[in-house]
């Protein structure tokens, strides 16, 4: 009785994985270009829109909220139709999230390169952006609660409780951390309504849940739909899901204190953050293991399936860096690796490794089934896959090495207890790291691009396909 | 009525945004709530009583520094460590950004930390260093910010202490708040701080100090030296250690 793929709105779905393919590419791009101005600063070609500072967060914003956010829309709408086996509810409210959601990136970066900012990393969006944020926001909410209510299944899906999740999380930090005073109404300016340690707290309780809940939970439920339908078999244990769920939403809402190890916030506030961070290695790597071993008895896909090979490589950096992060929060560790560049190649571990891999793996098994055709090169997945591979590898191989050379420089002390480098010896022994992460990200970049040149063929190939089949049955 | 189970939220939207609702907010609340409500979180003394609310030039100033993204690179919060204390100075206090809305503390340092820069460096250097910073660093991958010799757009600087006035920030409006402001910080410190006269306060200072040698116009690079050189000076430790203030660290 499961509804037929022409019950299901695709076009949404269509419309966001094109748009998270662009901003992927767009993102990217703006990131090796700001990583490159590290290496050689005459990129900044003293152009205030081009400078590291305000082309920075056009980079965090495009790769977090414009490729994750557009491919978050995309697959929780596919999986929230198929699961529920219904259409989406909400009418002209689903098409108002797609072009809603687009202003939303396209805004932020207009208003960052001509020097509108918050001044919060990751939460840059000035008041009237914010605002509109959680009017698209709520309508998302509306649309999935509406969809999930009218589901011909008694039960609702694992993955859709992880996409729950990440809404409900997103309205909540989103809500909270952005309340300012604007200077005027009719000017971008504004003063978060937070000073100081209570601005921080609320900061990085933000930012890190962005990380938790934005490019955890939410993406873990893309796992739990794509890895298992891919491999075409079970989750592993229904039981380890429900445990990992619930774990991983609690316990992470405690962590983003870790960021403010050794600052002016109180320590207790810290020592929380750092004792939550420990236990949540475990429901991190229970889901981990579950996402793994669906694979179970079909391990011969890895050799033989690109696609499922982006998937578990996605799932062993999710489990690679979800270790090297409560490891990072210990406060001995944290002493060495903050301020550092280790804090960059560990979020992009997580970021290059984990979500944008675990999105290439769904993208590349949803875009024969939208199109209704067939990917038009296999090969060329395996090419992305090795470039992504490479150049993630190289960029946290790069930042573990500059991260904690200048961590140890700075903490170097010469025979007679001076500092035995000042500050600038350091950055200047990271020339050769910044190149080589260059070089990584370039390798990511171009990877991404040949995925956008393979979905271009495969949707082309699709079209072309859909119109012979018309002609056909118009002809018989 | 059927017995309450996992099945129930399993099979039920509202009860499963509900229970995630619950247990997504625990966390938040238990950290956040008692910054506010405990008051030694920001730390309180005599000799902390200098610490206050930047004037409209410095205000000016942070809010180019945050304009152009200078938090991405630098940090403003030292940490109670033997090399950040003999590279930067005394550890930063939370009283210290108690004005600062929002804070700037920073995750990252591609250049180094600036709490504590004020003071150490003359406008001179800084003009220079801001406009071609490898013309006296030569290692720097800062990039240059030649166009902040261009001239201040102060107009709105009343509105924005204005704004800062409803976050909770001293600058005064009435008469009332002005003595009020004398009291604490003196009268020439309070005559800066008040919201009518903040355009005849900013034009003084940048005129006085001068900070970009140029005193036919008020510039953007004056707001942003200004800020630069505030940055840390407010309390004196030789009359006091951050250790004999802090309670939770």
């Amino acid at each position: 009785m499961s509804a037929t793929a022409q019950e299901y709105d695709y076009d949404i779905v269509k419309k966001f994985t094109i748009m998270a393919i662009v901003w992927a590419v767009v993102g990217m791009f703006v990131g090796v270009y700001i990583a490159s101005e590290l290496a050689w600063p005459f990129l900044n070609f003293d152009l205030p829109y081009l400078t590291f500072g305000r082309f920075r967060p056009v980079h965090t914003g495009a790769v977090i909220f414009g490729f994750g956010g557009s491919a978050l829309f995309a697959t929780s709408y596919y999986v929230v139709q198929r699961t529920c086996q219904t259409r989406l509810w909400g009418g002209g409210l689903v098409p108002f999230t797609f072009w809603g959601w687009q202003a939303i990136i396209v805004m932020a970066a207009l208003s960052y390169v001509t020097g509108y900012s918050q001044g919060k990393e990751y939460a840059e969006m000035e008041w009237p952006i914010d605002l509109f944020i959680v009017v698209v926001w709520v309508a998302y909410l509306a649309i999935y609660f509406g969809t999930l209510m009218q589901r011909k299944q008694p039960h609702i899906y694992v993955a859709n409780w992880f996409y729950v999740s990440f809404i409900l999380a997103t309205a909540i930090l989103h809500t909270f951390n952005n309340v300012a005073v604007p200077v005027g109404l009719f000017t971008l300016k504004s003063y978060s309504i937070y000073s100081g340690t209570q601005d921080a707290m609320m900061q990085w309780w933000y930012g890190h849940n962005a990380v938790g809940f934005f490019l955890t939970a939410a993406f873990l439920g893309m796992m739990y739909y794509f890895v298992p339908k891919h491999a075409g078999r079970p989750v592993y244990s229904y039981r380890l899901s429900i445990v990992h769920f619930w774990a991983l939403s609690f316990m992470y809402m405690w962590v983003g204190t870790h960021h403010l190890h050794w600052t002016a916030l109180p320590d207790w506030a810290s020592t929380l953050g750092a004792t939550f961070s420990i236990m949540l290695l475990l429901p991190s790597w229970g889901g981990m293991i579950n996402g793994i071993m669906t694979l179970s008895g079909a391990w011969d896909k890895l050799r033989t399936d690109p696609v499922m090979r982006f998937m578990i490589v996605a799932l062993s950096f999710y489990g690679m860096s979800t270790f090297e992060g409560p490891m990072m929060s210990l406060k001995d560790v944290n002493a060495l690796s903050h301020y550092t560049d280790w804090t960059v190649g560990h979020v992009h571990s997580g970021a290059l490794g984990w979500v944008a891999m675990i999105s290439f793996g769904s993208i590349y098994h949803m875009l024969p089934r939208l199109w209704n055709t067939t990917l038009y090169s296999e090969k060329l997945v395996n090419i992305h896959f090795w470039l992504a591979t490479i150049g993630v590898l190289l960029y946290i191989t790069a930042m573990w090495i500059s991260g904690i050379s200048q961590g140890l420089m700075w903490r170097a002390f010469d025979d007679f207890g001076n500092l035995q480098y000042s500050f600038v010896e350091s950055v200047a022994a990271m020339h050769p790291f910044y190149a080589m992460r260059a070089i990584g990200g370039l390798f990511f970049l171009v990877g991404m691009c040949v995925m956008a040149y393979n979905a271009y063929q495969t949707i082309r190939q699709g079209q072309r396909q859909a119109i012979t089949a018309q002609a056909a049955a118009q002809t018989a | 009525m059927s017995k309450f189970t996992h099945e129930t939220i399993e099979t039920n939207a509202g009860w499963l945004i509900v229970a995630t609702m619950f247990a997504i907010s625990i966390g938040g609340l238990v950290e956040i709530v008692p910054l506010f409500t405990i008051s030694d979180t920001v730390e309180k003394n005599e000799n902390l009583n200098g610490i206050r609310p930047y004037t409209p030039l410095e205000q000016m100033g942070r809010d180019i520094y945050i304009r152009e993204g200078c938090y991405t690179c630098h940090s403003q919060m030292i940490r109670p460590f033997r090399d950040e204390q003999l590279r930067y100075g005394n550890y930063s206090l939370a009283a210290e950004s108690q004005y600062d809305h929002p804070f700037q503390w920073g995750s990252k340092r591609t250049g180094p930390d600036l709490a504590r820069v004020g003071n150490k460096y003359s406008n001179a250097w800084h003009v220079q260093h801001l406009i071609a910073p490898r013309s006296v660093v030569p290692e720097s991958v800062m990039p240059n910010y030649a166009w902040l010799m261009q001239p201040l757009n102060a107009s709105d600087i009343g509105d924005r202490m204005s704004a800062l006035r409803t976050t909770g920030v001293p600058y005064s409006l009435s008469q009332t708040e002005l003595e009020a402001n004398t009291k604490r910080w003196g009268a020439e410190v309070a005559s800066r701080l008040h919201i009518p006269s903040a355009q005849e306060a900013l034009l003084a200072q940048a005129q006085q100090v001068n900070y970009d040698g140029d005193n036919t116009s008020v510039s953007e690079m004056d707001a942003m030296v200004a800020y630069l050189q505030v940055l840390g000076t407010m309390v004196d430790f030789s009359k006091i250690k951050p250790e004999e203030l802090v309670k939770f660290r």
